[in-house]
């Protein structure tokens, strides 16, 4: 039995350890905004926070999020509104939306870490794949999140 | 999560005999995240009226307006430019605007409501709107004519606007949602003429996407986002040779892993089931296959490209012999030849393909994201053996398309092992399975050849292609003249003036599935002309943009795109060492695209898009936001292809495997986009989703040209050697 702080709640997962945080997250739990994409950690769409870290989950065994805090799309704006996900929205930034939870997830991320990250710092930290090729507005709307994260 | 299963409550189910009013409560169907209707439409709904013409325009008591989407939201925007198209008829506040999936089941069974629900061809807006407004219309017009009966006054008194009907003599109003129920009996002869674009309010602007509060917080429901009562999972691997055949495999190595159910024989491969995706994945990654891969595993890219090369000699059918070209060969001051090359291309959407499937002896329920409802009805029907008619497509958002999600491989096989296993199934590819079992845009060889005049201009061009055929992979039939249009768009509709015109096309099909990739024929066709134009202007000292003007005098239109671009885009103005312009210039599913790219090499030979400046002649535009937005997505997918895009193929099978090797461009190979239109407007209604791929191939290697001197005539980049 895997227990597992996840979005604030805790959840008993009789689950194999080695179980991908992913399919912990997305079939066992029902918290499908976090997305499969690759599987191999080369894309990105399953990004989560443990510990405020942004992490992919396809790569991450859920034993080793025992004793962590996890935070998913679900969670991020729980309450109101990241200022990422209101940026996201100013700027028209998604097409399918299908890579944004985990784009969102990567972008919280790098704003909590550099409150005015530079173009150089995107293009070092926001590596997830978009096949829409949302890639100009995102950069747009990482500026203006941690421009609203001052607010 | 039981929402799939709560009845849809309506009040109110009157329905009008003339065209697309009903009235009803409807469940908040975005709000919730699933752009479907709760329960899917059918026959005994109460929904449902046997006189009913259509049905996109549900208008609520409290003055909200549910819209019916009746195409696929694949990221493209029809959820809302389909949506805008309406309301604009229907003088509605668009912030009251909801929207929900068309039921496909509904079009199949009740007489094509909604027309065709294929998305495809960038076609929603051009094929929709004239239908689309007039249902707009004609709602609008009843809601008008219920007002003005119930004050006893005449309609024409009355204007619609912002939601409500007002006379203004006596400063009366009544909204629509209290309208609603007696304009839906009104029956209307003759149908209200539709605006034309000059009378558009909404129109024309910029309107936020609908479906983007979904997409920021994970609410928005994909078809891999299924989950439904008693749902299990597969995980599939297709015979790794396409056309190969299972031979056998040993279910006794894993019928002890936990969770195991079952393993399937499918299409193209075998399944295995289990309570979760994960444990299914593992225990099929663990079973030993055996396969008969057939003749096909001796095949390889480097055969294919002879093929393709020695295929371009003849014979070939003619697509247009136009003018003269012999003469002008023979005549020719200087004849410019060249060949280009372009590989197989997997679409690779975000969201691996998917399907679940529920099969019961009488009917099948289907969730998933397809780019053909319809079609995907018949193949769930046909494979489950179940009618049609009792097949139900709850069609979800999707997670890319592309083209990809237009035959449905995926549903086959969830269809075939939920018949099998009597539960709910959701099946899922792996990326492996995705890259490796597409149906690939075609690999293909072109050879082009220009015989210029003593003033350097083309007097007439010969235009050959080899490449695979698509209708023939799928299977679908020719059409009577013998031309497939894929081959040779792009092509045989070259805008620049030339008195001979000769283009000849070669199919040749290989064991590799070829289909549709965004923008189809003029992904490869539009790198090559483009290119060759290049090169022509180059054999003829003249300038590359200068060049296209002369060839392009008789088109205003491309005129007016090109010179915008070419102000816009700086052509001919300084740029920092080790970069240069590259121009390009498209015409594709009604629409022409010009693309100016600044690229800069690097001593090493590293290239870097750094700005891409578009501008877009598509007639009219609903909305220039969404617009912008396909014109950057155009751009980036079409660079990927360009820069590291190929699939290719050895003993039989796919090389390539996940996005380490199938790299698709990220942020850091991301240039600015920059959009502009030259609208010609008149009749001219082109498509957008897919026109801004082809020109950005050309447009780089025109610039890689210019700053290096090295011409760029097979695709991808990366296979190119740039630096010292």
């Amino acid at each position: 039995m895997l227990v597992l702080n996840i979005n604030g709640d805790i959840h008993r997962l009789d689950i194999e350890p080695e179980t991908p945080m992913l399919w912990a997250l997305r079939d066992e739990i029902g918290l499908t905004g976090t997305k499969f994409g690759c599987g191999a950690g080369l894309c990105g769409a399953c990004t989560i926070h443990v510990d405020g870290v942004a992490t992919r989950s396809c790569l991450l065994p859920a034993s080793d999020a025992v004793g962590k805090t996890v935070l998913t799309i679900e969670g991020l704006g729980a309450k109101r509104l990241h200022a990422v996900q209101k940026a996201w929205i100013e700027a028209d930034v998604p097409q399918c939306g299908y890579c944004q939870s985990g784009q969102i997830m990567a972008a919280a991320s790098l704003i909590a870490q550099k409150s005015a990250p530079t173009d150089a710092d995107i293009d070092e930290t926001m590596t997830n794949i978009c096949r829409c090729g949302t890639y100009p507005r995102i950069r747009a709307a990482v500026h203006r999140a941690a421009e609203l994260a001052k607010i | 999560m039981t929402a799939h299963l709560t009845r849809r409550l309506f009040v109110t189910s009157s329905l009008s005999a003339a065209g697309g009013l009903m009235i009803a409560v409807a469940a908040p169907a975005l709000a919730n995240g699933a752009p479907l209707a709760a329960e899917p439409w059918s026959p005994e709904s109460p929904a449902h009226a046997a006189d009913e013409i259509n049905a996109f325009v549900v208008v609520d008591p409290d003055n909200s307006i549910l819209i019916r989407i009746a195409k696929s939201e694949m990221g493209q925007g029809v959820m809302t430019s389909l949506a805008m198209i309406v309301a604009e008829e229907l003088e509605c506040d668009f912030a009251r605007v909801r929207v929900e999936y068309a039921s496909a089941n509904r079009n199949l069974v009740d007489g094509n409501p909604y027309q065709s629900m294929g998305t495809g061809g960038s076609s929603s807006v051009r094929r929709s709107r004239v239908f689309l407004q007039q249902a707009g219309a004609s709602a609008r017009t009843r809601l008008i004519a219920a007002a003005a009966a119930r004050w006893g006054v005449g309609p024409e008194a009355c204007v619609a606007r912002a939601g409500s009907v007002w006379h203004e003599a006596s400063g009366r109003s009544a909204a629509y949602g209290e309208l609603a129920p007696e304009a839906a009996k009104i029956s209307l002869k003759p149908e209200p003429a539709i605006k034309t674009p000059e009378q558009f309010k909404l129109i024309g602007t910029r309107a936020a996407r609908l479906d983007t509060p979904l997409k920021v917080n994970g609410e928005a429901k994909f078809g891999i986002d299924t989950r439904v009562p008693d749902m299990v999972y597969a995980a599939v691997a297709n015979c790794p040779v396409f056309a190969g055949k299972l031979k056998s495999f040993d279910e006794a190595a894993i019928k002890d892993r936990r969770g195991f159910i079952a393993v399937v024989p499918v299409e193209n491969g075998v399944a295995v089931v289990a309570d979760r995706f994960w444990r299914a994945k593992e225990a099929l990654a663990a079973l030993p296959i055996v396969w008969d891969f057939g003749e096909a595993a001796a095949a390889n890219s480097a055969t294919f490209r002879a093929d393709y090369r020695a295929a371009l000699d003849g014979p070939l059918v003619d697509a247009v012999d136009r003018g003269d070209a012999a003469s002008a060969f023979l005549g020719a001051a200087k004849i410019v030849e060249a060949v280009y090359e372009a590989p197989h291309l997997a679409h690779a959407p975000m969201e691996p393909l998917n399907a679940t499937a529920h099969w019961r002896p009488d009917r099948i329920d289907v969730w998933m994201g397809t780019q053909f409802p319809e079609e995907a009805i018949k193949l769930a029907a046909k494979t489950g053996g179940v009618d049609p008619r009792n097949v139900h497509l709850h069609n979800c958002f999707l997670g890319g398309g592309f083209g990809r999600r237009s035959v449905n491989d995926e549903l086959r096989q969830a269809v075939q092992v939920s018949k099998a296993v009597g539960k709910p199934v959701k099946l899922v590819w792996t990326r492996e399975e995705d890259i490796q079992h597409d149906r690939y845009r075609p690999q293909a060889a072109l050879r082009l050849r220009a015989a210029l005049g003593p003033d350097g201009l083309p007097k007439a061009f010969e235009f050959r292609t080899a490449v695979g055929s698509i209708l023939r992979s799928l299977g679908w039939a020719t059409p009577a003249n013998g031309i497939e249009p894929m081959a040779v768009e792009g092509l045989s509709n070259v805008p620049y003036r030339v008195d001979g015109l000769k283009v000849g096309f070669a199919l040749k099909n290989t064991h590799v599935p070829v289909m549709f990739w965004r923008s189809v024929g003029s992904s490869q066709n539009a790198f090559a002309v483009e290119s060759f134009i290049d090169e022509v202007a180059h054999a003829a000292g003249k300038d590359a943009y200068e060049f296209r003007r002369a060839l392009l005098r008789d088109r205003p239109d491309f005129l007016a795109v090109l010179d915008k671009l070419a102000d816009k885009g700086d052509w001919g103005k300084p740029i920092k060492k080790g970069a240069a312009r590259g121009l390009a210039i498209h015409e594709a599913f009604g629409t022409i695209v010009g693309e100016i790219a600044e690229v800069a090499v690097s001593d090493k030979g590293e290239v870097r898009v750094e700005r891409v400046v578009a501008c877009v002649d598509c007639g009219h535009v609903v909305n220039p936001l969404n617009v912008e937005m396909q014109i950057e997505s155009g751009v980036l997918y079409g660079l990927t292809a360009a820069l590291f895009g190929q699939i290719t193929i050895r003993d039989g099978r796919v090389e390539q495997s996940n996005f380490h090797d199938y790299e698709i461009a990220r942020m850091a190979d991301s240039p600015v986009i920059e959009t502009h239109f030259a609208l010609s407007g008149g009749a001219k209604w082109g498509g957008i989703g897919e026109p801004g791929t082809p020109p950005i191939a050309p447009a780089v290697a025109n610039a890689i040209f210019a700053v290096t001197g090295k011409r760029i005539r097979s695709l991808p980049l990366k296979n190119s050697t740039l630096g010292a």
